[in-house]
């Protein structure tokens, strides 16, 4: 993509992430607080958005750490592509909070060269789909730098990249590909779907001394929480049971944890009690809570706004199948976006996300074993 | 060397206790000779020897409960040797053949329409003759579900992983289990409820490989088996098989005074009762209805040429077990009479045998003695059709346009409608109708 088209659709992002937020969300219409000039905007009182949580915690690291800095495209004078890092370079500073040029191979290149010579870089690209430019960098170089020097070298990186669909910002700029680096040994995955944990799963990541990718979807941005009461690290080696059920486990993460919530809720309703995992790792991936699950419900569901074929949905179905196959009463289901780049029109990129109602309809498949 | 195996004694068995050997090693057997006794959960069974030979080696003890196949004994042929002509374990196998089998090849030659080495290795595993198999693959080749037919396997039910698991935990056996998942999939419910449906505590079934050893069934026991033997039989004749009935009412005026002037000749101990008359009647029948006479094998019906009676014997204690009146329709209502008594006998004593208890093609219940007028049964799995006769009453009736008071009976036929249509069940109950005006023709 050329630079000025680049720039262009940052700006409309940028645009759609700020407008969003000022207008309020449509959980909080008209809330008074939502013009705030920090952009804390669109949550009730009390409460924080997703996008405030990665703020804080991004401020709170480069406080608790002076080897702590975040580069990427515009997190500076921009104040970040979705807003998260506004603000910072005017409390820290330019040695902390660093613009760089639109090369993603060359920042995530300087990211590594950085943490390999003692730095604790935090990396944002602007999206998953951009991030494919720095697969070199982020496949052949850091997650292999470790075995690669016999142990001598680790590479203790975060890279925040902005994943998923739903705002209306077409193919280029809506795919979910963290199941391709899933694939990579050498690479933790994390998928923060909650407020909690994007104000503390940042930290955990940094104390990792190897790479580690942090996914956060864009439409979470706006969700909004209760703050933590630590804002402490969180747990980023298990899967999260965010809805106990008995008769189907939901197998979700990130940016479609708020609609498989959804569809428990409406399944509900119906008696069909359905309980919610979230994977938040989605490298290395939590079996033991997984199957835990499994072996309570004994129906699967899996739901993945990323394509169907080859992808983390598929990973996670293989694995039910190897280790929980005799727990099973009913053939795993998958609930995944359609294969399709995502479309650009609202309506046509709606009917190829998953939506709580094609979520809820795979439960009951998958309940009622009436396919 | 020809095995002696465990019988099946019925559709309803899998398993039997060996209670006694008749033969010790070393004895000479001939086909028909009684080696054992063994207890189903019916009765005790005197079983056949199939073969002519030496006894060899008896190979299981007295008191052991092994699965119905299990070999018990070994014989040495008498002479040549010949292929052995086992007792198979389907009763529809033990069902006398509409066409003599041809002798196979002791070492079959693998035939040309046999597909692949999986199914031969299959047939090989599962003691099933391929020369005997039909193929239903293409050109007629051979496939693994014709070798699974051929052993009266019935055709995989599909089964989810943790219904299947649920069902090995608790004894449930899946072929009894009705799956209300998509196409019939058995799932945990189905399981479940299967489970709960027989007495609390289902034994646990056994694994074939490994019989274990086991006191002969207490006689209290034998009830509780008995009920659940029956239960599963009936069940599955109910679920699998799609009666249909037809009745009709038979004036037995003339059966009956013949049947007087007849037992005026005869010392007590030979009078005939109705009942005999009423079995030849219906073994005729049968053969003039041939759709009713034989079994529904592996989705097709196979006719009986010879007409074997079971007749239903209600045992003291409850329970009831079918025994067959061998070539019913060739014996005189005499001959029929005194089989009938002895049969009797023997069912209430216990002292059944195994080629008695399978080979059925037609089931008889006669509850006349019971008071009752009317009996709907239920067809005894495999054969297609079962007919009942209630008891004869005194009632007005009219005859050629005059009222007059008559001894009446009732028929019913209870028959399968995958082998025969109401138009085959009403020319049956009008056969036998038309018997009983003729009794010197019975």
């Amino acid at each position: 993509m050329s630079e000025p088209a680049r720039t262009a659709a940052k700006r409309a992002r940028r645009t759609r992430a700020g407008t969003s937020g000022t207008s309020g969300s449509p959980g909080n219409p008209g809330n008074p607080a939502g013009k705030a000039a920090d952009g804390r905007s669109g949550k009730a009182p009390g409460t924080i958005t997703y996008r405030e949580a990665m703020r804080e915690a991004i401020a709170e690291a480069i406080e608790r750490d002076e080897r702590v800095f975040l580069m990427g495209e515009d997190v500076g004078r921009y104040g970040g592509c979705f807003a998260v890092s506004l603000g910072l370079l005017e409390r820290f500073g330019p040695e902390r909070i660093r613009d760089t040029p639109l090369s993603e191979a060359a920042f995530v290149g300087a990211g590594i060269g950085a943490a390999l010579a003692g730095m604790r870089p935090i990396v944002e690209i602007m999206t998953v789909n951009f991030s494919l430019l720095a697969l070199d960098q982020i496949v052949n170089n850091a997650a292999t730098l470790r075995h690669m020097s016999g142990g001598q070298f680790g590479v203790p990186l975060v890279i925040r990249m902005t994943t998923g669909a739903g705002r209306q910002l077409a193919a280029q700029h809506s795919h979910s590909l963290e199941g391709w680096y899933a694939h990579v040994p050498g690479l933790r995955i994390l998928a923060p779907a909650t407020v909690e944990d994007a104000r503390g799963m940042l930290w955990t990541a940094l104390e990792d001394p190897d790479p580690v990718l942090l996914f956060e979807h864009g439409s979470l941005y706006n969700a909004s929480g209760e703050p933590p009461a630590a804002a402490g690290p969180v747990d980023i080696d298990r899967a999260a049971v965010r809805r106990p059920g008995r008769d189907v486990t939901l197998i979700t993460y990130g940016g479609t944890l708020p609609g498989t919530l959804a569809a428990a809720g409406r399944l509900a309703e119906d008696g069909i009690e359905a309980e919610v995992v979230d994977l938040r790792t989605l490298r290395p991936l939590d079996d033991e809570t997984i199957m835990a699950s499994v072996r309570r419900t004994h129906r699967v569901v899996i739901v993945d706004e990323a394509w169907r074929s080859g992808g983390l949905a598929a990973e996670v179905s293989a694995r039910v199948t190897e280790q929980a196959f005799y727990d099973l009463d009913a053939p795993v289901e998958r609930v995944c976006g359609a294969e399709v780049p995502t479309p650009y029109a609202a309506h046509l990129e709606r009917a190829a996300l998953p939506g709580p109602d094609d979520i809820a309809a795979g439960a009951r498949r998958a309940v009622r074993n009436d396919a | 060397m020809p095995e002696f195996t465990m019988p099946s004694l019925g559709a309803d068995m899998d398993e039997g206790t060996l209670v006694e050997w008749r033969v010790a090693p070393g004895d000479r057997v001939r086909h028909g000779d009684v080696v054992a006794v063994v207890d189903t959960a019916k009765a005790a069974i005197e079983v056949e020897c199939f073969a002519d030979g030496l006894v060899d080696r008896l190979l299981v003890e007295p008191g052991t409960t092994v699965p119905v196949g299990t070999p018990l004994a070994t014989i040495v042929p008498a002479g040549a040797p010949r292929p052995e002509p086992e007792p198979k374990p389907e009763p529809a196998e033990a069902a006398p053949a509409p066409e003599p089998r041809p002798t196979p090849e002791p070492e079959p030659e693998a035939p040309s329409r046999v597909s692949s080495p999986l199914v031969r290795h299959l047939a090989e595993a599962k003691g099933v003759d391929l020369a005997r198999v039909h193929g239903t693959g293409r050109g007629e080749r051979i496939t693994r579900t014709d070798v699974d037919r051929a052993t009266g396997a019935e055709p995989r039910a599909r089964v989810t992983p943790y219904a299947r698991r649920l069902a090995a935990g608790s004894g449930v056996d899946l072929r009894r289990v009705t799956g209300t998942g998509a196409r019939g999939t058995i799932r945990a419910e189905d399981v479940r409820r299967a489970g709960r449906r027989p007495a609390k505590a289902p034994e646990p079934a056994p694994r074939p490989e490994e019989p274990r050893p086991e006191e002969p069934r207490p006689a209290a026991d034998r009830r509780t088996a008995m009920r659940r033997a029956i239960g599963r039989l009936m069940s599955r004749s109910k679920r699998e098989i799609p009666h249909y009935y037809v009745s009709t009412t038979i004036d037995m005026s003339p059966a009956l005074s013949w049947l007087r002037e007849r037992n005026r000749e005869l010392p007590v101990s030979r009078r005939v009762l109705p009942a005999a008359l009423l079995l030849k009647a219906s073994a005729l029948a049968a053969r003039e209805v041939p759709e009713l006479n034989g079994h529904w094998i592996d989705d097709g019906f196979v006719p009986s040429e010879a007409v074997h009676l079971g007749v239903a014997i209600a045992l003291r204690g409850g329970g009831l077990v079918t025994p067959a009146l061998r070539d019913a329709g060739l014996r005189t209502p005499e001959d029929l009479m005194a089989a009938l008594k002895d049969l009797v006998g023997r069912a209430r004593g216990g002292r059944l045998r195994g080629s008695e208890l399978t080979g059925a093609t037609l089931t008889v219940t006669d509850l006349g003695d019971q008071g009752v007028e009317t009996v709907t049964g239920v067809i005894y799995p495999p054969q297609v059709a079962l007919v009942g006769f209630g008891k004869v009453v005194e009632r007005p009736w009219a005859v050629d346009g005059l009222l007059g008071v008559r001894p009446l009976v009732t028929a019913t036929l209870a028959a399968d409608h995958r082998a025969s249509d109401g138009y085959g069940g009403a020319r049956y109950l009008e056969a036998v109708t038309r018997l009983l005006q003729d009794p010197e023709g019975l």
